[in-house]
C-alpha cells in the first residue's frame, strides 16, 4: 500500500499547503466587508473546465495509484512469473508520444489563431492515438499467442489489466476529441474551440505520463 | 477583472417549461437534490424492512420462520450496503450536498448542470441495478457488506451466481455516479462562491460536505479497484484475490492470490467512508446547533480545522479493520496509535458543540432536538470506538455484537439523527411549508428512545461473546438463555422504532398540503440559503443580482444589536464595532 500512501500524502500536503495560502487561519468573526476576498487580486482565475478536469486527473492517478499498490503487493507473493513484454511496446510509446507532440503543437496553433494547423495537428493526434491502441491490441495478441493467458499468472493479468484500463481512459479522451474535431471540421474558428484543445492536451500528457510510469513498471519486474 | 462575473461566469441558465425538463431530466440542483433525496430514502427503507425481518428472525426464531439461513446472509449484506452507500452517501452528498452547497455559498447552481443531472440519473441505475438481484437466480449476495473473498465469489456462498456480480457492477456505477456528483460539488466549492464568501466564510455545513466529497474522490477508487479485481476472478477466472482452494469438494483452479490484498484495499475505502458520511453529519449538526441556540458556534476555526485534519488523517487508519486478518502484527501498533490520534480532532469537535450550548439560549425545536440526540449517540459510538481500535480489546470483541454496537451508534443512528435533523431544518426552505411541530417532537423521542433500546443491549450480547451475522443461536453452550430473552426485547424495540418512522412520511406528506405556509427564514438563521428572495428558491435561486457576503456564517446574539442575529450578507453599519464579538 506504500504507493498509494505516498500519493495520499502529496495529495493531503498539497491540499494543506493551498488551504493555508487561503487563509485558514485568519479569525473571520473579526472581519468584515468583502475586501477581505483574495480572489479580488488574482487576475487570472483557471476556467471551470479546467479545475473540474484537475480534480478528475487527481482520481485518476488515486485508481492507478491504487492499482500499482495492488501490483507491488501481488508481486510479493510467491507465484509471480515475470513477462517478457513484447518489444514493440516501444513503438507504441513512440505513437503516444507522437501524439502528445502533435497536440501540444494544435494547442499552440490554437493560441495563435491558425485554424489550418489546429486542422491537422488534431487528426495527427488522433491517428496517432489510434495506432497506439491498435499497437495494444496487438501486444495482448501476441502474448496470448505465446501462451501468457489473464488466467495463467497473475502477472499476465495485472499486464491486461493496466494496458486495457490506460487504453480504455484513451478511448475516452478519443471521443472529446472527436467532439473536437468535429467542430473544428464544420468550420468554427479557433476561439470557440481553444478551450477544448487545451483540455485534451492536458489529458494526452497526463495519459502519456501514465504510460510510462506503468510501462517502466512492468518492463522492470 | 469585474468580480460578479466569477460566479456567474458560464453560467447561461436555460429555464425550462415543460414538466419533464422542469422536473424530471432537470438540471436545477435543487431538483437533482431532491430526486436523489427521494431515491436514497426510498432504497432505505428497503434496508429497514431487511433490518426487520432479521430482527423477528433473531427474537423469535421459533414463532416466525419468515427466513432461511440463505437468506440471513443475503439480508445482513444487502441491509449493511444499502445503509452505508445507498443511502447515506447518496443522501449526504447528492441530496444535501446538492441543495446546500450552490445556495449556502451563493451559487446560481453547479458549475457543471448536465454532468449533475447525469450523476442522479448513473445513481438510479446503480439503485436498479442492486435491487434487480432480488429477482436473480440465487438472489442477492449474502457475503456480507464487506463482500471479503474468497468466500464472496464461491458456490455455496448465496447469491454466488449472479448477486455477487450484480452488486460489484451497481458498485462500479455507483462510482462513475459519484465521482460526477462529487467533480461538481467540489468544483463548484473552489469556483462559484459569491464575492466576500472566503473560505472561512463557508458554514460549516459546506465545510463538511466538501471535505467529504474530497475524501469519497480519492478512496471510492480503491472500492473500483477491488471490484473491478473481483469481477476478473469470478468471471474470467484470475486469481488477484484467490488463493488455492478446495469448493465443495473440488479442488478449484485458483492459486497463491491474496485475500488480505483486498481488506487492504477495502478498508482503504472502508475507513473513508465512515467519514464520508460521518463529516457532513459533523457539519450540518454545527449549524443546527449554532442556529437554535442562538449563539455561534464555539471555535469555529478549530472546527474547520479538525475537518481537515480528520480529512487526512482518515487515510491511514484502515488497517484498524484488520487486526484479525492474520496481517503482520505490528502493523496493529502503527494503526492503534493512528486511531487514537484521530480521536483527538474528533473530541475536540464533541467539546465545541458542546460549548455551543452552554449557556445558549436554547429553542428545543424538532431539529434542535435531533441535533443534541446526535451528541448523545455520537459520543457512545465513539467511546466504543476508542476500545475497539485498540488491538488487545478488540481481538474477543471482534466479530461480535459489541462491533455491531459501536458501529450502529457511531455511523448508523448518529448520521440517521442529522438527516430527520436537517430534513426538518431545511423543509420550510424546501417546501415552502412548516412541519407538524408536535408530531415531529413525538418522532424524536420514539426514535432516540426507541434507538437507543435496540442498540445499548447489544454491548452486553458482545461482551458475552455473540458473534454477529448468525442466523440462530439456540444451543451454543457459552450463549445463556437470558442473552435469547435479551435477543427478543431487542426485537421489539427495533420493530417499534421502525413503525414509529411512519409518522416522519406522514409528517412529511401531510405538511406538503396543509402545513401552515412558510415564511422566507422561519428559524432567524444567518446563512446565505435563507435570504432568497423567494421561498422555496426559483431556478437560479437569486434575483438579477448574486447576494454579497459581509461577514462570518455565525454573526448571533450579537451584543448592541437589536435582533439576535445578522445575515451574511447584510453589510457594515457605520460602526463595526458594534458587531464584533
Ligand atoms: C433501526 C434501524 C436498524 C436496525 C434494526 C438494524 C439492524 C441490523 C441487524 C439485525 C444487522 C445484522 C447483525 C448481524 O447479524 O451481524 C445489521 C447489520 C448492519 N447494519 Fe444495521 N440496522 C439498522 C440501521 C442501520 C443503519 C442506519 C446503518 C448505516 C450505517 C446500518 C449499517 C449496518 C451494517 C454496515 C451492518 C453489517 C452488515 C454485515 O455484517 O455485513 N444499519 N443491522
Ligand atoms: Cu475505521
Amino acid at each position: 500500500m506504500s504507493t498509494i500512501v505516498f500519493f495520499i500524502f502529496i495529495m493531503v500536503g498539497l491540499s494543506y499547503w493551498w488551504l493555508w495560502r487561503q487563509k485558514v487561519l485568519e479569525q473571520p468573526w473579526v472581519t468584515e466587508g468583502t475586501d477581505i476576498d483574495l480572489r479580488d487580486d488574482i487576475a487570472q482565475i483557471s476556467p471551470t473546465a479546467k479545475t473540474g478536469l484537475i480534480i478528475f486527473l487527481a482520481v485518476v492517478t488515486s485508481l492507478f495509484s491504487l492499482f500499482i499498490s495492488a501490483y507491488f503487493m501481488r508481486m510479493s507473493l510467491n507465484d509471480w512469473l515475470s513477462v517478457d513484454e513484447p518489444l514493440f511496446l516501444w513503438l507504441n510509446t513512440a505513437l503516444l508520444v507522437l501524439a502528445s507532440i502533435s497536440i501540444q503543437w494544435c494547442a499552440g496553433a490554437a493560441r495563435n489563431s491558425n485554424i489550418r494547423t489546429v486542422r491537422y495537428t488534431l487528426l495527427a493526434t488522433g491517428v496517432f492515438t489510434g495506432a497506439f491502441i491498435w499497437g495494444q491490441l496487438l501486444a495482448w495478441q501476441d502474448l496470448n499467442a505465446a501462451g501468457h493467458y489473464l488466467q495463467s499468472n497473475p502477472a499476465n493479468a495485472f499486464f491486461y489489466l493496466l494496458t486495457g484500463l490506460h487504453g480504455l481512459h484513451l478511448l475516452g479522451g478519443l471521443w472529446v476529441w472527436s467532439r473536437t474535431t468535429l467542430r473544428v471540421m464544420a468550420g468554427v474558428n479557433t476561439d470557440q474551440v481553444k478551450l477544448s484543445v487545451q483540455l485534451c492536451r492536458t489529458y494526452w500528457h497526463y495519459l502519456l505520463a501514465v504510460w510510462i510510469v506503468l510501462f517502466g513498471i512492468l518492463l522492470s519486474t | 477583472m469585474a468580480y460578479v462575473a466569477l460566479a456567474d461566469r458560464g453560467q447561461i441558465l436555460s429555464h425550462p417549461h415543460s414538466f419533464i425538463t422542469k422536473y424530471i431530466w432537470s438540471q436545477d440542483h435543487k431538483v437533482i437534490a431532491i430526486q436523489y433525496g427521494i431515491t436514497a430514502i426510498s432504497v432505505g427503507v428497503v434496508a429497514l424492512v431487511l433490518s426487520a425481518m432479521m430482527r423477528l428472525q433473531l427474537g423469535f426464531p421459533d414463532t416466525f420462520s419468515l427466513i432461511a439461513p440463505d437468506e440471513y446472509y443475503q439480508f445482513v449484506t444487502m441491509h449493511g450496503m444499502i445503509m452505508v452507500i445507498y443511502l447515506l452517501t447518496a443522501l449526504f452528498l447528492g441530496g444535501f450536498g446538492n441543495y446546500l452547497i450552490p445556495l449556502m455559498i451563493g451559487a446560481r447552481d453547479m458549475v457543471f448542470p448536465y454532468l449533475n443531472m447525469l450523476s442522479y440519473w448513473v445513481y438510479l441505475l446503480s439503485v436498479i441495478i442492486l435491487m434487480a438481484s432480488f429477482f436473480v437466480v440465487g438472489g442477492p449476495t449474502g457475503a456480507g457488506w464487506t463482500l471479503y473473498p474468497p468466500q464472496a465469489i464461491l458456490f455455496g456462498t448465496p447469491g454466488a451466481e449472479w448477486g455477487i456480480l450484480l452488486m460489484l457492477i451497481s458498485l462500479a456505477v455507483f462510482i462513475v455516479a459519484f465521482t460526477m456528483g462529487g467533480l461538481n460539488y467540489v468544483t463548484t466549492v473552489l469556483q462559484a462562491r459569491t464575492r466576500g464568501m472566503t473560505l472561512m466564510r463557508m458554514p460549516l455545513s459546506v465545510w463538511g460536505i466538501f471535505t467529504a466529497t474530497v475524501l469519497g474522490l480519492l478512496a471510492f477508487p480503491a472500492l473500483l479497484v477491488s471490484a473491478i479485481m473481483m469481477t476478473l476472478d469470478r468471471l474470467l477466472g484470475t486469481s488477484f484475490f484467490m488463493p488455492a482452494i478446495v469448493s465443495m469438494g473440488e479442488q478449484t483452479n485458483y492459486g497463491g492470490g491474496s485475500p488480505v490484498l483486498f481488506q487492504h484495499l477495502f478498508w482503504f475505502f472502508g475507513h473513508p467512508e465512515v467519514y464520508i458520511v460521518a463529516l457532513p453529519a459533523f457539519g450540518i449538526v454545527s449549524d443546527l446547533l449554532s442556529t437554535h441556540a442562538r449563539k455561534n458556534i464555539f471555535g469555529y476555526r478549530m472546527m474547520v480545522w479538525a475537518i481537515i485534519l480528520i480529512g487526512g488523517l482518515s487515510f491511514i487508519v484502515w488497517a484498524h479493520h484488520m487486526y484479525v486478518s492474520g496481517m503482520n502484527p505490528y502493523f496493529g501498533f502503527f494503526f492503534a496509535t493512528t486511531t487514537l490520534i484521530i480521536a483527538v480532532p474528533t473530541a475536540i469537535k464533541v467539546y465545541n458543540w458542546v460549548l455551543t450550548l452552554w449557556r445558549g439560549n436554547i429553542h428545543l425545536r424538532v431539529p434542535m432536538l435531533f441535533a443534541i440526540g446526535f451528541i448523545f449517540t455520537f459520543v457512545h459510538g465513539g467511546l466504543t470506538g476508542i476500545f475497539l481500535g485498540n488491538v488487545v480489546v478488540d481481538l474477543p470483541l471482534s466479530d461480535t455484537y459489541f462491533v455491531v454496537a459501536h458501529f450502529h451508534m457511531v455511523m448508523g443512528v448518529s448520521p440517521i439523527l442529522v438527516v430527520f435533523g436537517a430534513i426538518y431544518h431545511w423543509y420550510p426552505k424546501i417546501t415552502g411549508r412548516m412541519f407538524n411541530e408536535t408530531m415531529g417532537k413525538f418522532h424524536f423521542w420514539l426514535t432516540f428512545l426507541g434507538t437507543y433500546s435496540i442498540y445499548l443491549p447489544m454491548h452486553y450480547l458482545g461482551f458475552l461473546g455473540v458473534p454477529r451475522r448468525y442466523y440462530a443461536y439456540e444451543g451454543i453452550e457459552f450463549i445463556p438463555e437470558s442473552a435469547l430473552q435479551l435477543n427478543s426485547g431487542i426485537t421489539i424495540a427495533a420493530l417499534f422504532v421502525a413503525v414509529v418512522q411512519i409518522l416522519f412520511f406522514v409528517n412529511m406528506i401531510w405538511s406538503l398540503f396543509y402545513g401552515k405556509k412558510a415564511e422566507g427564514n422561519p428559524w432567524g438563521a444567518t446563512t446565505l440559503e435563507w435570504q432568497t428572495p423567494q421561498t422555496p428558491p426559483i431556478h437560479g435561486n437569486w434575483g438579477d443580482e448574486l447576494p454579497e457576503v459581509h461577514r462570518w456564517a455565525y454573526d448571533y446574539s450579537v451584543p448592541g444589536e437589536a435582533i439576535d442575529f445578522i445575515p451574511q450578507n447584510v453589510p457594515a453599519n457605520d460602526n463595526p464595532e458594534a458587531h464584533r464579538t
